[in-house]
């Protein structure tokens, strides 16, 4: 496979067939927190987009220089052996921690508007599991560093759709008649059963 | 005895039945789910989650009066990371095989809600020993959902029970050849994703119907 088509496999992969939701599980607590209200789960849905854009590329370049056994050979010849990846969570949840205060600051100062739609959303993501597991997921399948853009951005659109998806469809059942104790999350853990499965079509896409 | 008093008793079942972290404050789903494929996975993430709940909520309550409210979330980010740091490097060194297969769900403990919201809701109120007791009771909440849907997965998913051990795991019971000749079958669904979320549903609504808890919307 060739350039473009190569990371538009990954891309689509990231957004249908892996789904960082459906089918890994990840970031299911504000998924299933928030997709109470269709336009809370529109802005918290770019965010993970813009934190999972900028930190997954961020902790590539760590885990290759520095991270990673034999990372640190551009200083000197003696690092050959040193491996510090056991430093790898510690290193990658500060700096989603860092990077989620820092777009904070800047959209404040930059866009008011966006700011105020999506500023409480932001230091939730901190702890969203999806934007660690992106980091993680990165370096267990050792992307390069455009494929760890592509990467991102795809589980970021990922986590979009699947949660926009999963808020329509809990405000049209609202006035359905579910049995008391099964309202609220267990019935969304069941339609996001639903939504797996039917996301499970996808895997037939080869590219 | 301080440690078995009325209270003491009540900071360890209540999360296990009637305030469970899982299915009823809804924390910690994550890691719940990918974990559940094999009984003896599930097994080893909860001694996990154990070790990892318990030391974090005791180190933060010895420390809660020294910490600045403001960097409070930095500083119980570092405590719990190091502590995961630690058990993920354990499980490579002594249980390899299960350490690739939990992949990336062992370091994804860190982000693990529970244990960010017991440091705020209750480490940092607490003294150390109320703090250990309610570690111990909120992670053996979760791991008592993690336990029953990993059962139920392995059991009519993949045909087996699998219990831990130094290596790939000690198959306990496997459904004998002749129920298959007879025309049974697995459901092959329950391996696959969607069958942890539908399960875990199912588990919530009844773990609701006994606790009595009812949710709008």
């Amino acid at each position: 496979m060739t350039g473009v088509e190569h990371y538009l496999s990954i891309f689509t992969k990231a957004v249908f067939i892996e789904n960082i939701v459906l089918a890994y599980f990840l970031g299911l607590c504000s998924f299933l927190a928030i997709s109470k209200k269709i336009d809370a789960s529109v802005g918290i849905g770019l965010a993970v987009i813009v934190v999972l854009t900028i930190t997954a590329p961020i902790n590539w370049f760590l885990w290759e220089f520095l991270l990673d056994k034999g990372a640190l050979v551009w200083i000197s010849e003696d690092f050959r052996n040193t491996d510090l990846g056991f430093l790898k969570l510690i290193v990658f949840i500060s700096v989603i921690a860092a990077m989620v205060q820092l777009v904070e600051m800047f959209m404040e100062r930059f866009s008011q508007s966006l700011y105020n739609s999506l500023g409480i959303f932001l230091p939730l993501i901190a702890v969203n599991c999806s934007i660690l597991g992106g980091s993680l997921f990165m370096v267990e399948r050792e992307y390069t560093i455009s494929e760890t853009v592509v990467y991102g951005f795809g589980s970021g659109v990922g986590f979009f759709l699947a949660i926009v998806a999963l808020a329509s469809i809990r405000y049209r059942i609202r006035y359905s008649n579910i049995p008391p104790r099964l309202r609220g999350v267990g019935m969304a853990m069941l339609l996001t059963g639903l939504l797996s499965m039917a996301f499970m079509a996808f895997s037939g896409i080869d590219l | 005895m301080e440690l078995f008093n009325s209270e003491s008793k009540k900071i360890i079942s209540d999360p296990i039945n009637v305030n469970n972290p899982i299915s009823l404050q809804v924390l910690g789903i994550c890691s719940a789910l990918a974990v559940t494929i094999r009984l003896d996975q599930a097994i080893i993430m909860t001694l996990a989650v154990v070790f990892v709940l318990c030391s974090s909520n005791v180190i933060l309550s010895l420390i809660r009066n020294y910490i600045p409210t403001r960097v409070r979330i930095v500083i119980m980010l570092s405590v719990i990371a190091s502590l995961v740091s630690v058990v993920d490097e354990l499980l490579k060194a002594y249980l390899y095989d299960m350490s690739k297969q939990l992949s990336v769900f062992v370091g994804l403990i860190i982000t693990n809600c529970i244990i960010m919201g017991r440091a705020e809701a209750f480490a940092l109120k607490h003294g150390p020993s109320k703090a250990f007791l309610d570690g111990l009771g909120n992670s053996m909440g979760y791991g008592l959902i993690i336990i029953i849907v990993s059962f139920f997965r392995e059991l009519f998913g993949a045909g087996t029970i699998t219990l831990p051990d130094g290596g790939a795991g000690y198959v306990l019971w496997s459904i004998p050849d002749s129920w298959y000749a007879a025309g049974y079958e697995n459901i092959g669904l329950l391996v696959l994703s969607p069958g942890a979320f539908i399960i875990l549903g199912l588990v919530i609504w009844i773990q609701r119907e006994f606790a009595g808890v009812e949710e709008d919307a």
